[in-house]
Protein backbone atom coordinates (compact mmCIF):
# COMPACT_ATOMS: atom_id res chain seq x y z
CA UNK A 1 0.00 0.00 0.00
CA UNK A 2 1.04 3.61 -1.19
CA UNK A 3 2.19 5.56 1.78
CA UNK A 4 0.76 8.70 3.31
CA UNK A 5 3.03 11.36 1.33
CA UNK A 6 2.80 9.14 -1.91
CA UNK A 7 -1.13 9.76 -1.69
CA UNK A 8 -1.43 13.42 -0.44
CA UNK A 9 0.37 13.81 -4.02
CA UNK A 10 -1.80 11.95 -5.77
CA UNK A 11 -4.78 13.74 -4.69
CA UNK A 12 -3.48 17.33 -4.95
CA UNK A 13 -2.48 15.98 -8.71
CA UNK A 14 -6.09 14.88 -9.04
CA UNK A 15 -7.35 18.11 -7.46
CA UNK A 16 -5.73 20.79 -10.06
CA UNK A 17 -6.64 18.47 -13.01
CA UNK A 18 -10.28 18.85 -11.34
CA UNK A 19 -9.88 22.67 -11.19
CA UNK A 20 -8.88 22.90 -15.09
CA UNK A 21 -11.92 20.54 -16.05
CA UNK A 22 -14.18 22.19 -13.89
CA UNK A 23 -12.77 25.86 -15.87
CA UNK A 24 -13.07 24.18 -19.04
CA UNK A 25 -16.71 23.36 -17.78
CA UNK A 26 -17.83 26.57 -16.93
CA UNK A 27 -15.70 27.90 -20.44
CA UNK A 28 -17.46 25.53 -22.96
CA UNK A 29 -20.95 26.23 -21.06
CA UNK A 30 -20.74 30.05 -21.50
CA UNK A 31 -19.53 29.15 -25.12
CA UNK A 32 -22.15 27.36 -25.94
CA UNK A 33 -24.27 29.90 -25.43
CA UNK A 34 -22.82 32.11 -27.67
CA UNK A 35 -23.02 29.67 -30.21
CA UNK A 36 -26.98 29.07 -29.74
CA UNK A 37 -27.18 32.38 -30.28
CA UNK A 38 -24.90 32.05 -33.76
CA UNK A 39 -27.12 29.37 -34.60
CA UNK A 40 -30.04 31.26 -34.11
CA UNK A 41 -28.55 34.78 -35.77
CA UNK A 42 -27.64 32.58 -39.22
CA UNK A 43 -31.75 31.16 -39.09
CA UNK A 44 -33.05 34.35 -40.78
CA UNK A 45 -30.45 34.43 -43.86
CA UNK A 46 -30.79 30.27 -44.01
CA UNK A 47 -34.94 30.91 -44.41
CA UNK A 48 -35.11 33.46 -46.49
CA UNK A 49 -32.63 31.94 -49.06
CA UNK A 50 -34.72 28.77 -48.78
CA UNK A 51 -38.07 30.91 -49.41
CA UNK A 52 -36.17 32.54 -52.62
CA UNK A 53 -35.06 28.99 -53.87
CA UNK A 54 -38.89 27.51 -53.10
CA UNK A 55 -40.23 30.63 -55.18
CA UNK A 56 -37.70 29.90 -57.89
CA UNK A 57 -38.89 26.34 -58.19
CA UNK A 58 -42.61 27.74 -59.16
CA UNK A 59 -41.14 30.15 -60.98
CA UNK A 60 -40.50 28.97 -64.64
CA UNK A 61 -36.93 30.38 -66.14
CA UNK A 62 -36.12 29.22 -69.47
CA UNK A 63 -32.09 28.70 -67.82
CA UNK A 64 -32.47 24.64 -65.58
CA UNK A 65 -30.06 24.78 -63.31
CA UNK A 66 -27.22 22.50 -62.96
CA UNK A 67 -27.80 22.16 -59.45
CA UNK A 68 -31.13 21.68 -59.52
CA UNK A 69 -30.65 18.56 -62.46
CA UNK A 70 -30.98 15.20 -61.41
CA UNK A 71 -28.37 12.84 -62.90
CA UNK A 72 -28.89 9.88 -65.03
CA UNK A 73 -26.10 7.77 -63.20
CA UNK A 74 -23.93 8.31 -60.30
CA UNK A 75 -20.24 7.37 -60.19
CA UNK A 76 -18.59 9.50 -57.79
CA UNK A 77 -20.14 11.21 -54.59
CA UNK A 78 -18.42 14.07 -52.50
CA UNK A 79 -18.99 14.37 -49.16
CA UNK A 80 -18.57 17.60 -46.43
CA UNK A 81 -17.22 16.31 -42.80
CA UNK A 82 -17.82 18.92 -40.34
CA UNK A 83 -16.04 18.15 -37.57
CA UNK A 84 -14.52 20.27 -34.20
CA UNK A 85 -10.57 21.78 -34.46
CA UNK A 86 -10.15 20.46 -30.84
CA UNK A 87 -11.03 17.67 -29.03
CA UNK A 88 -11.84 16.75 -25.55
CA UNK A 89 -15.02 16.92 -26.71
CA UNK A 90 -16.72 13.39 -25.29
CA UNK A 91 -17.51 11.22 -28.61
CA UNK A 92 -19.04 13.66 -30.69
CA UNK A 93 -16.41 13.56 -33.55
CA UNK A 94 -15.77 10.06 -33.23
CA UNK A 95 -19.42 8.83 -33.34
CA UNK A 96 -19.79 11.56 -36.73
CA UNK A 97 -16.93 9.58 -38.05
CA UNK A 98 -18.23 6.03 -37.57
CA UNK A 99 -21.43 7.49 -39.29
CA UNK A 100 -19.85 9.44 -42.49
CA UNK A 101 -17.23 6.21 -42.60
CA UNK A 102 -20.63 3.61 -42.96
CA UNK A 103 -22.01 6.09 -45.14
CA UNK A 104 -19.04 6.20 -47.09
CA UNK A 105 -18.62 2.35 -47.20
CA UNK A 106 -21.91 1.62 -48.57
CA UNK A 107 -21.58 3.95 -51.64
CA UNK A 108 -18.31 2.10 -52.16
CA UNK A 109 -19.66 -0.91 -51.64
CA UNK A 110 -22.20 0.16 -54.44
CA UNK A 111 -19.07 0.77 -56.65
CA UNK A 112 -19.00 4.20 -56.48
CA UNK A 113 -16.18 6.25 -55.77
CA UNK A 114 -15.96 8.93 -52.66
CA UNK A 115 -14.27 12.13 -52.36
CA UNK A 116 -14.37 13.72 -49.01
CA UNK A 117 -13.67 17.69 -48.13
CA UNK A 118 -13.28 17.88 -44.60
CA UNK A 119 -13.77 21.05 -42.34
CA UNK A 120 -12.27 21.29 -38.64
CA UNK A 121 -8.75 19.53 -37.73
CA UNK A 122 -9.72 16.57 -36.40
CA UNK A 123 -11.77 15.33 -39.42
CA UNK A 124 -8.87 16.35 -41.79
CA UNK A 125 -6.46 13.85 -39.29
CA UNK A 126 -8.74 10.91 -39.30
CA UNK A 127 -9.57 11.44 -43.24
CA UNK A 128 -6.34 11.87 -43.51
CA UNK A 129 -4.90 8.40 -42.28
CA UNK A 130 -7.81 6.58 -44.55
CA UNK A 131 -7.55 5.47 -48.11
CA UNK A 132 -9.96 7.87 -49.62
CA UNK A 133 -9.29 10.78 -52.10
CA UNK A 134 -9.00 14.01 -49.82
CA UNK A 135 -10.22 16.72 -52.20
CA UNK A 136 -10.20 20.01 -49.44
CA UNK A 137 -10.17 21.16 -46.13
CA UNK A 138 -10.76 23.96 -43.89
CA UNK A 139 -9.27 24.39 -40.21
CA UNK A 140 -8.65 26.71 -37.62
CA UNK A 141 -12.18 27.73 -38.08
CA UNK A 142 -12.30 29.36 -33.80
CA UNK A 143 -15.85 29.51 -32.78
CA UNK A 144 -16.82 32.05 -34.45
CA UNK A 145 -16.26 31.31 -38.09
CA UNK A 146 -16.79 33.59 -40.74
CA UNK A 147 -19.29 32.84 -43.68
CA UNK A 148 -16.53 33.65 -46.33
CA UNK A 149 -13.39 31.14 -44.88
CA UNK A 150 -15.57 27.78 -45.97
CA UNK A 151 -15.79 29.56 -49.19
CA UNK A 152 -12.80 27.72 -50.70
CA UNK A 153 -13.83 24.58 -49.35
CA UNK A 154 -17.29 24.35 -50.61
CA UNK A 155 -15.89 25.70 -53.97
CA UNK A 156 -13.94 22.72 -54.28
CA UNK A 157 -16.54 20.52 -54.54
CA UNK A 158 -19.03 23.00 -56.15
CA UNK A 159 -16.42 23.11 -59.09
CA UNK A 160 -16.54 19.22 -59.04
CA UNK A 161 -20.04 18.73 -59.56
CA UNK A 162 -20.47 21.33 -61.95
CA UNK A 163 -17.04 20.23 -64.25
CA UNK A 164 -19.09 16.72 -63.55
CA UNK A 165 -16.48 14.58 -61.37
CA UNK A 166 -19.02 14.12 -58.84
CA UNK A 167 -22.16 13.29 -58.77
CA UNK A 168 -24.13 14.31 -55.92
CA UNK A 169 -22.97 16.10 -52.30
CA UNK A 170 -23.48 15.25 -49.23
CA UNK A 171 -23.09 17.52 -46.19
CA UNK A 172 -21.99 15.27 -42.52
CA UNK A 173 -22.13 17.49 -39.22
CA UNK A 174 -23.88 16.88 -35.72
CA UNK A 175 -27.20 18.93 -35.02
CA UNK A 176 -27.90 20.49 -31.85
CA UNK A 177 -30.45 18.85 -30.71
CA UNK A 178 -30.55 19.89 -26.72
CA UNK A 179 -26.89 20.39 -24.80
CA UNK A 180 -27.68 16.58 -24.18
CA UNK A 181 -28.60 15.12 -27.40
CA UNK A 182 -26.46 15.83 -30.36
CA UNK A 183 -27.42 14.37 -33.48
CA UNK A 184 -25.33 12.73 -36.35
CA UNK A 185 -26.63 14.16 -39.64
CA UNK A 186 -25.82 13.59 -43.41
CA UNK A 187 -27.83 15.71 -45.39
CA UNK A 188 -27.75 16.01 -49.29
CA UNK A 189 -26.97 18.96 -51.02
CA UNK A 190 -26.87 18.43 -54.51
CA UNK A 191 -28.33 17.67 -56.55
CA UNK A 192 -30.78 20.24 -54.52
CA UNK A 193 -34.35 19.15 -55.05
CA UNK A 194 -36.89 21.58 -54.08
CA UNK A 195 -40.75 20.73 -53.01
CA UNK A 196 -43.18 20.32 -55.40
CA UNK A 197 -45.21 23.62 -55.66
CA UNK A 198 -48.16 24.58 -53.79
CA UNK A 199 -51.55 24.61 -56.09
CA UNK A 200 -51.99 28.79 -55.31
CA UNK A 201 -48.31 29.60 -56.56
CA UNK A 202 -48.18 27.31 -59.95
CA UNK A 203 -49.79 29.85 -62.23
CA UNK A 204 -47.54 30.62 -64.98
CA UNK A 205 -45.70 33.53 -63.68
CA UNK A 206 -41.69 34.36 -63.79
CA UNK A 207 -39.14 37.06 -62.31
CA UNK A 208 -37.50 39.46 -64.41
CA UNK A 209 -33.99 38.33 -63.92
CA UNK A 210 -31.31 40.75 -64.48
CA UNK A 211 -28.78 40.76 -65.86
CA UNK A 212 -29.88 37.08 -67.18
CA UNK A 213 -31.24 34.52 -65.44
CA UNK A 214 -27.71 32.40 -65.36
CA UNK A 215 -26.37 34.49 -64.11
CA UNK A 216 -28.46 35.30 -60.80
CA UNK A 217 -28.96 31.92 -60.45
CA UNK A 218 -25.61 30.53 -60.25
CA UNK A 219 -24.82 33.11 -57.55
CA UNK A 220 -27.87 32.48 -55.83
CA UNK A 221 -27.68 28.63 -55.80
CA UNK A 222 -24.00 28.63 -54.57
CA UNK A 223 -24.89 30.78 -52.02
CA UNK A 224 -27.79 28.66 -51.04
CA UNK A 225 -25.07 25.87 -50.77
CA UNK A 226 -23.04 27.74 -48.86
CA UNK A 227 -25.80 28.80 -46.06
CA UNK A 228 -26.28 25.34 -45.45
CA UNK A 229 -22.64 24.33 -45.19
CA UNK A 230 -22.15 27.13 -42.73
CA UNK A 231 -25.52 26.41 -40.81
CA UNK A 232 -24.20 22.90 -40.44
CA UNK A 233 -20.71 24.38 -39.26
CA UNK A 234 -22.48 27.15 -37.07
CA UNK A 235 -24.55 24.17 -35.42
CA UNK A 236 -21.49 22.00 -35.12
CA UNK A 237 -19.96 24.32 -32.76
CA UNK A 238 -22.86 24.46 -30.97
CA UNK A 239 -22.39 20.42 -30.18
CA UNK A 240 -18.66 20.78 -29.49
CA UNK A 241 -19.34 22.82 -26.82
CA UNK A 242 -21.77 21.02 -25.38
CA UNK A 243 -20.46 17.92 -25.41
CA UNK A 244 -17.25 19.51 -24.14
CA UNK A 245 -19.21 20.64 -21.19
CA UNK A 246 -21.20 17.39 -20.65
CA UNK A 247 -17.94 15.34 -20.98
CA UNK A 248 -15.58 18.15 -18.56
CA UNK A 249 -18.59 18.05 -15.80
CA UNK A 250 -18.38 14.18 -16.06
CA UNK A 251 -14.37 14.36 -15.92
CA UNK A 252 -14.77 16.52 -12.64
CA UNK A 253 -16.90 14.10 -11.32
CA UNK A 254 -14.91 11.39 -11.68
CA UNK A 255 -12.14 13.32 -10.21
CA UNK A 256 -14.42 13.97 -7.14
CA UNK A 257 -14.68 9.87 -6.80
CA UNK A 258 -11.25 9.65 -6.89
CA UNK A 259 -10.35 11.98 -4.72
CA UNK A 260 -13.07 10.64 -2.18
CA UNK A 261 -11.56 7.38 -2.67
CA UNK A 262 -8.04 8.19 -2.14
CA UNK A 263 -8.88 10.09 0.82
CA UNK A 264 -10.36 6.80 2.87
CA UNK A 265 -7.36 5.00 1.85
CA UNK A 266 -4.89 7.99 2.98
CA UNK A 267 -6.80 8.39 6.51
CA UNK A 268 -6.75 4.59 6.80
CA UNK A 269 -3.39 4.24 6.11
CA UNK A 270 -2.67 7.34 8.34
CA UNK A 271 -5.06 5.53 11.27
CA UNK A 272 -2.71 2.29 10.65
CA UNK A 273 0.08 4.11 11.62
CA UNK A 274 -1.02 5.65 14.82
CA UNK A 275 -2.48 2.24 15.77
CA UNK A 276 0.99 0.59 15.40
CA UNK A 277 3.05 3.96 17.05
CA UNK A 278 0.42 3.28 19.82
CA UNK A 279 0.97 -0.22 19.97
CA UNK A 280 4.69 0.12 20.74
CA UNK A 281 4.82 2.71 22.86
CA UNK A 282 2.87 0.42 24.99
CA UNK A 283 4.94 -2.63 23.96
CA UNK A 284 7.75 -0.80 24.97
CA UNK A 285 6.42 0.66 28.37
CA UNK A 286 5.23 -2.31 29.57
CA UNK A 287 8.66 -4.04 28.60
CA UNK A 288 10.48 -1.33 31.02
CA UNK B 1 -49.41 56.33 -44.51
CA UNK B 2 -48.40 55.44 -47.86
CA UNK B 3 -48.83 52.16 -49.26
CA UNK B 4 -45.92 49.93 -47.62
CA UNK B 5 -44.17 46.70 -48.47
CA UNK B 6 -42.36 44.29 -45.91
CA UNK B 7 -38.49 44.27 -46.11
CA UNK B 8 -36.11 41.71 -45.22
CA UNK B 9 -32.50 42.21 -45.21
CA UNK B 10 -30.34 39.64 -44.04
CA UNK B 11 -26.75 38.60 -44.39
CA UNK B 12 -26.02 34.64 -43.44
CA UNK B 13 -24.61 35.31 -40.22
CA UNK B 14 -27.09 38.32 -38.94
CA UNK B 15 -30.78 39.75 -39.65
CA UNK B 16 -29.56 43.19 -40.37
CA UNK B 17 -33.44 44.83 -40.67
CA UNK B 18 -36.72 43.33 -40.78
CA UNK B 19 -39.79 45.81 -41.34
CA UNK B 20 -42.55 48.15 -43.56
CA UNK B 21 -41.39 50.70 -46.00
CA UNK B 22 -42.30 52.61 -48.24
CA UNK B 23 -39.54 52.09 -50.85
CA UNK B 24 -36.31 50.21 -51.50
CA UNK B 25 -33.57 51.50 -52.81
CA UNK B 26 -30.10 49.79 -54.12
CA UNK B 27 -27.18 49.33 -56.59
CA UNK B 28 -27.78 46.44 -58.89
CA UNK B 29 -25.30 45.09 -61.26
CA UNK B 30 -27.28 46.53 -63.98
CA UNK B 31 -27.51 50.05 -62.39
CA UNK B 32 -29.55 51.32 -59.32
CA UNK B 33 -33.05 49.95 -58.43
CA UNK B 34 -36.03 51.51 -57.10
CA UNK B 35 -38.70 49.24 -55.47
CA UNK B 36 -42.04 50.52 -54.70
CA UNK B 37 -44.92 48.52 -53.40
CA UNK B 38 -46.37 46.46 -55.99
CA UNK B 39 -43.60 45.78 -58.31
CA UNK B 40 -43.35 43.19 -60.82
CA UNK B 41 -41.73 40.01 -58.86
CA UNK B 42 -37.86 40.60 -59.64
CA UNK B 43 -34.86 38.54 -59.07
CA UNK B 44 -30.98 40.41 -59.44
CA UNK B 45 -27.40 40.64 -58.23
CA UNK B 46 -26.49 43.52 -56.03
CA UNK B 47 -23.16 45.76 -56.58
CA UNK B 48 -21.34 46.26 -53.04
CA UNK B 49 -22.41 49.25 -52.65
CA UNK B 50 -25.55 51.15 -49.82
CA UNK B 51 -29.16 49.76 -49.51
CA UNK B 52 -31.52 53.18 -48.73
CA UNK B 53 -34.82 52.18 -47.20
CA UNK B 54 -37.72 54.82 -46.60
CA UNK B 55 -39.43 54.29 -43.35
CA UNK B 56 -41.96 57.24 -42.91
CA UNK B 57 -40.60 59.83 -45.41
CA UNK B 58 -37.18 59.03 -43.58
CA UNK B 59 -34.18 57.54 -45.70
CA UNK B 60 -32.12 54.70 -43.73
CA UNK B 61 -29.03 53.62 -45.00
CA UNK B 62 -27.03 49.94 -44.94
CA UNK B 63 -24.17 48.97 -46.58
CA UNK B 64 -23.94 45.60 -48.08
CA UNK B 65 -21.07 43.70 -49.84
CA UNK B 66 -22.79 42.39 -52.70
CA UNK B 67 -25.48 39.83 -52.87
CA UNK B 68 -29.21 39.07 -54.06
CA UNK B 69 -32.37 41.24 -54.12
CA UNK B 70 -35.66 39.35 -54.62
CA UNK B 71 -38.48 41.24 -55.22
CA UNK B 72 -42.35 39.17 -54.35
CA UNK B 73 -45.51 41.12 -54.74
CA UNK B 74 -45.56 41.48 -50.85
CA UNK B 75 -42.15 41.56 -49.84
CA UNK B 76 -38.66 42.32 -50.93
CA UNK B 77 -35.84 40.02 -49.50
CA UNK B 78 -31.97 41.36 -49.78
CA UNK B 79 -29.51 38.26 -49.16
CA UNK B 80 -26.60 39.90 -48.34
CA UNK B 81 -23.43 38.69 -48.60
CA UNK B 82 -20.75 39.06 -45.75
CA UNK B 83 -17.28 40.11 -47.79
CA UNK B 84 -17.00 41.21 -51.00
CA UNK B 85 -16.52 38.59 -53.53
CA UNK B 86 -15.35 38.11 -57.19
CA UNK B 87 -14.47 35.20 -59.18
CA UNK B 88 -11.36 35.09 -58.43
CA UNK B 89 -10.89 35.68 -54.96
CA UNK B 90 -13.46 32.64 -54.36
CA UNK B 91 -11.24 31.14 -57.10
CA UNK B 92 -7.67 31.52 -54.86
CA UNK B 93 -9.84 30.20 -51.87
CA UNK B 94 -10.68 26.82 -53.48
CA UNK B 95 -7.28 26.58 -54.37
CA UNK B 96 -5.94 26.98 -51.33
CA UNK B 97 -8.16 24.38 -49.45
CA UNK B 98 -7.03 21.93 -52.20
CA UNK B 99 -3.53 22.75 -51.75
CA UNK B 100 -3.82 22.82 -48.04
CA UNK B 101 -5.36 19.26 -48.35
CA UNK B 102 -2.73 18.27 -50.13
CA UNK B 103 0.11 19.33 -47.78
CA UNK B 104 -2.18 17.27 -45.64
CA UNK B 105 -2.19 14.38 -46.93
CA UNK B 106 1.71 14.69 -47.99
CA UNK B 107 2.91 14.27 -44.45
CA UNK B 108 0.68 12.04 -43.66
CA UNK B 109 3.38 9.94 -42.23
CA UNK B 110 4.10 12.37 -39.69
CA UNK B 111 1.18 12.98 -38.94
CA UNK B 112 0.05 9.48 -38.58
CA UNK B 113 2.93 8.76 -36.41
CA UNK B 114 2.21 11.17 -33.78
CA UNK B 115 -1.62 9.84 -34.35
CA UNK B 116 -0.52 6.26 -33.52
CA UNK B 117 1.60 7.13 -30.62
CA UNK B 118 -0.86 8.84 -28.87
CA UNK B 119 -3.75 6.46 -29.95
CA UNK B 120 -0.94 4.01 -28.22
CA UNK B 121 -0.47 6.42 -25.14
CA UNK B 122 -3.78 6.27 -24.47
CA UNK B 123 -4.13 2.76 -24.38
CA UNK B 124 -1.40 2.57 -22.43
CA UNK B 125 -2.73 5.37 -19.49
CA UNK B 126 -5.59 3.16 -19.92
CA UNK B 127 -4.04 -0.03 -18.80
CA UNK B 128 -2.30 1.42 -16.08
CA UNK B 129 -5.51 2.94 -14.49
CA UNK B 130 -6.89 -0.39 -14.62
CA UNK B 131 -3.58 -2.13 -12.97
CA UNK B 132 -3.91 0.84 -10.38
CA UNK B 133 -7.83 0.32 -9.67
CA UNK B 134 -6.98 -3.78 -9.40
CA UNK B 135 -4.31 -2.76 -7.05
CA UNK B 136 -6.26 -0.43 -4.91
CA UNK B 137 -9.32 -3.14 -5.16
CA UNK B 138 -6.80 -5.90 -3.37
CA UNK B 139 -5.29 -3.27 -0.85
CA UNK B 140 -8.39 -2.62 0.85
Amino acid sequence: MASGKEIRTQIASIKNTQKITRAMEMVAASKMRKAQERMAATRPYADKIHNVIQHLAFAHPEYKHVYLQDRAETKRVGYIVVSSDRGLCGGLNNNLFKTALSEIKTKIDKGLEVDVCTIGKKATSYFGRLPVNLTGQAVQLGDAPRPHVLIGAVKVMLDAYENGSIDSLYLVFNEFVNTMTQENKVMQLLPAAPEKPSAEMSHHWDYIYEPDAKDVLDQLLVRYIESLVYQGVVENIACEQASRMVAMKSASDNAGDLIDDLQLVYNKARQASITQEISEIVAGAAAV
Amino acid sequence: MAMTIHVDIVSADTSIYSGLVEAVFASAVMGEVGIYPRHTPMLTRLKPGEVRILVNGVEEQFYVSGGILEVQPSVVTILADTAVRADDIDEAAALEAKAEAERSLKDRGAKLEIAEAQVKLAEAMAQLRSIDRMRKGKGH
